[in-house]
């Protein structure tokens, strides 16, 4: 199987956009070209991550409309909806291409136009993912984040002050990300002192709802140099993606999801590694108790331990395992097909070197991408040419 | 353990024995396991061979918590629990739960009435409701589903 580089990336500032998404999804694309060194007609295959772009917008057919607009024709074009891990299926079906051979140039550009909608309208279309029995009850994503946040701070032991922690760090985190929504930091009083959206959890434990897209740009890593001739190109040495159940109160352990634990399996033993090699982390932090779930179903903390290293600074930007440098969903907004690529541009850029104010020491990169409330999930693992 | 044969795909069934009254309906699978709601198959790829009515079992509270910012449709506040109940000693499947509204604590009107307040590993009892949110508020056709079923009120000690 072919080894598959990404030689090109870009994403456009994140937050309240005038554009939008057929808009939105050209200025990514556009510019994910322009930094491969290649043209629309290059491309093989174009794929789009989006959720609901009929449903927000009332435009369906985004990937042949992107094609048109980048003159990408006659590439091969599919939209990937995998809800909110679109972007990280995305990933996959670009990765799939290259690596089977299909495929010598693929473009993936996630996208979606949210801010137009109410939260209450918005909530809803998100929410259309659950089951009869779970929408009928009025359920929303928030209010899974709630069940289960009441659920890990009652067996754990842990202070709710652990998961207002969160927000800070990746506000922090986010003020040096000039595409990120909220460039600005709080504090833990304004967390913790937030009007309550599901309790135990307020309203700074959410992501916003964002417009915005990113893409990446694929090639078989034997002719990566040809498109990244200064070496600044990254390669996928491992990716999974498993489900979990559809109706979330089936999991045996409601604060363990496991298409988090099957699709990281699945990523380590292909690029070889174990949690201890990951040098930094995108994780899928809609909520703030997502980043302890998704870092201890990853390894990188023992279960029920993952509010330790947020309180002891290890998941800090300068810590050992520096968690969301980007910001997070939480800071850099979650337009829901672009997040996936948006997490895998932040590791692309760690790992070449090129995350300016933002850089840490990384070899390795991961990020964890999660659609429903952990019913997707794709892993990928980055590592630098270099 | 089944109650009745059945392969029906409804998880608010009707009551054979009290005909019109809804039943809180579970599937058996010939593995043993029940599952709330149905799926084509169970969790181990078993076969369905029968429905448990869930109204006559009582459980506890896993989690809940009340969401202050409700989607179209939803009474606001919406306290929500995940319920676990007891199936008795003959039952070693995984756990079978509901994701489930809490009652209101007077009339059933669900906008002038407090929710009851639960807490982790409370004991409660399911309760018909004949709407548990307004169909075609929201963005789900209204004819895909059913929306009645079933909240918790907690048992009296």
């Amino acid at each position: 199987m072919e080894r598959v580089a990404i030689v090109g990336a870009s994403m456009t500032r994140f937050g309240q956009r005038d554009a939008w998404v057929r808009e939105l999804l050209a200025e990514a694309g556009a510019a994910a070209l322009d930094d491969a060194g290649v043209d629309g007609d290059d491309l093989d295959h174009l794929y789009v991550s989006n959720m609901a772009s009929g449903e927000f917008e009332g435009q369906t057919g985004v990937p042949n409309a992107l094609a048109h607009d980048l003159a990408a024709q006659p590439a091969y074009t599919a939209r990937i909806d995998q809800t909110s891990s679109s972007g990280g299926a995305g990933v996959y079906a670009a990765w799939q291409s290259v690596a089977s051979g299909a495929s010598d140039l693929t473009m993936l550009v996630g996208g979606e136009k949210m801010t137009h909608r109410t939260t209450a309208e918005a909530t809803d279309v998100i929410a259309s993912l659950t089951h009869p029995v779970e929408y009928k009850q009025g359920v929303t994503l928030p209010s899974f984040a709630g069940l289960t946040a009441r659920l890990y701070l009652d067996e754990y032991d842990a202070p709710r002050e652990s998961l207002g922690k969160v927000a800070v760090k990746n506000h922090a985190n986010g003020v040096d990300n000039p595409h990120a929504q909220f460039q600005k930091e709080v504090d833990l009083d304004t967390v913790l002192d937030s009007p309550t959206v599901a309790d135990p959890l307020r309203l700074y434990d959410f992501c916003p709802i964002t417009d915005g897209s990113a893409a990446l740009v694929f090639c078989p890593e034997s002719v990566a140099e040809e498109y990244a001739p200064d070496g600044s190109y990254a390669v996928i040495s491992g990716i999974g993606g498993a489900t979990d159940t559809h109706v979330v109160h089936e999991r045996a352990d409601p604060t363990t999801m496991g298409g988090v634990v099957d699709s990281s399996d699945i990523a380590y033993e292909m690029a070889g590694i174990s949690p201890d090699d990951v040098d930094v982390a995108e994780l899928h932090d809609m909520f703030t108790i997502l980043e302890f779930l998704q870092s201890e179903d990853l390894g990188f903390f023992e279960k029920g331990e993952g509010w330790k290293a947020v309180e002891e600074g290890v998941t800090d930007r300068d810590g050992d395992l520096p968690i969301n440098t980007s910001g997070g969903l939480k800071s850099k907004g979650h337009p829901l097909g672009a997040s996936g690529v948006a997490q895998v541009y932040e590791i692309f850029k760690q790992v070449t070197g090129d995350a300016g104010p933002r850089q840490v020491e990384a070899d390795t990169g991961l990020a964890c991408n999660v659609g429903g409330f952990g019913n997707c999930v794709t892993t990928t693992v980055l590592e630098g040419s270099q | 353990m089944s109650d009745n044969e059945t392969d029906a795909d409804s998880a608010t069934g009707s009551d054979e024995r009290n005909s019109g009254e809804p039943t809180f309906e579970a599937t058996e699978y010939a593995d043993g396991t029940v599952t709330y709601p149905p799926h084509t198959v169970g969790p181990n790829g078993a076969e369905r061979v029968g429905t448990v009515d869930l109204r006559e079992r009582e459980g506890r509270v896993v989690t809940w918590t009340t969401s202050t910012a409700t989607p179209p449709g939803v009474r606001e506040p919406n306290t929500l629990a995940i319920v676990e109940f007891e199936m008795g000693d003959g039952y070693d499947g995984p756990p079978v739960r509901a994701l489930g509204q809490i009652a209101e604590t007077g009339s059933g009107d669900a906008d002038a009435d407090e929710q009851f307040d639960v807490d982790i590993g409370d004991r409660v009892e399911p309760v018909y409701a004949d709407e548990l949110r307004e169909p075609g508020a929201g963005i789900r056709e209204p004819e895909s589903q059913e929306w009645d079923g079933f909240r918790f009120r907690p048992v009296e000690e």
